[in-house]
């Protein structure tokens, strides 16, 4: 395809495609997109600079934020999303539309991410040893009286904090289910590991977050 | 069941998709009730707090010269 005409053309101005899809999607989506927006990606797929801008202006807040949560920098999250997009601007002719783009798109971002954690060798690669159980992580640890249960009293703050301190391996597999909606099979396809593998993590990440929220409830931390 | 039989099944029962609040052990149980809820709660706390973010603002800039970068060690000419 024809490589960018270098338009400097800042992707930031509303247009009629922006204004459609303002909601960014989930990653799964069943229905094609409108048709402004799937112009824009025709446009982009033939070589057109601007449309590509507009692309990246569509998908930005979305690409970036996955890539913040897996990473847990910005830093980093900003390189991350900077090589989701170059990859896309190499990739996005060869876009069919057996999926819609979006999902398409970021799956492309959290390869990106994946082979950068792979890189600088955080454990992906030992899942295995996640799933033995701890002292710390089992079934004993988990009791809870329930009159510190958490419902209700969580907040985005609060979370973050807790999400921040997860090991690596259980922070990626709780993003990737439970904030971005991927099932279980697709986990362990990306990640390279078992089913049975995801869901342990999962779990064991849940473990932990709650231990986490409930220590800082007891301490009375604003959350 | 004990509540460490329950416990050590609970990540299989959970991500099977099945409703596990039907679980037999669950109706005698206020522990694994609430433990149960509470890893409910963070699920949906997951989907539902966290923000979407937008990047830096100059980062189109970046991606843009990368762009431009590569065309250019691309082109033969």
């Amino acid at each position: 395809m024809p490589r960018s005409q270098a338009a400097k053309i800042p992707p930031s101005s509303p247009t009629a495609a922006e204004q459609t899809a303002v909601e960014e999607t989930p990653p799964v989506q069943t229905v094609p997109p409108p048709p402004a927006v799937a112009e824009v990606l025709a446009l982009a797929q033939a070589g057109d600079h601007y449309a590509f801008a507009q692309i990246y202006s569509l998908h930005k807040r979305r690409v970036y934020s996955l890539c913040l949560r897996m990473v847990g920098n910005p830093s980093e999250a900003e390189d991350l999303t900077q090589e989701a997009f170059l990859q896309l601007h190499r990739k996005i002719a060869t876009f069919r539309g057996d999926s819609a783009f979006s999902t398409w798109l970021h799956r492309l971002s959290i390869n990106v991410v994946l082979m950068h954690l792979r890189k600088k060798g955080l454990p992906l690669t030992s899942l295995d040893e996640a799933m033995e159980p701890t002292h710390e992580d089992g079934p004993g640890r988990s009791f809870g009286a329930p009159d510190l249960a958490l419902t209700g009293s969580i907040d985005r703050l609060a979370l973050e904090r807790a999400m921040s301190d997860l090991p690596a391996g259980y922070r990626l597999i709780f993003i990737l289910h439970d904030v971005e909606g991927y099932e279980h099979n697709e986990i362990a396809a990306m990640l390279e590991c078992s089913v049975g593998n995801s869901k342990s993590q999962l779990h064991k990440a849940r473990l932990k977050l709650r231990a986490a929220l409930r220590t800082a409830i007891q301490k009375g931390e604003p959350s | 069941m004990t509540c460490q039989e329950f416990q050590e099944q609970m990540a299989e029962l959970i991500g099977s998709g099945e409703d596990v609040n039907n679980h037999p052990h669950l109706r005698m149980c206020a522990t694994c009730r609430a433990l149960l809820a509470d890893l409910q709660t963070i699920a949906d706390a997951a989907r539902e707090l966290l923000p979407v973010e937008p990047p830096a603002e100059d980062l189109w800039q970046r991606i843009e010269l990368a762009i431009q970068k590569e065309d250019s060690s691309l082109d033969p000419g």
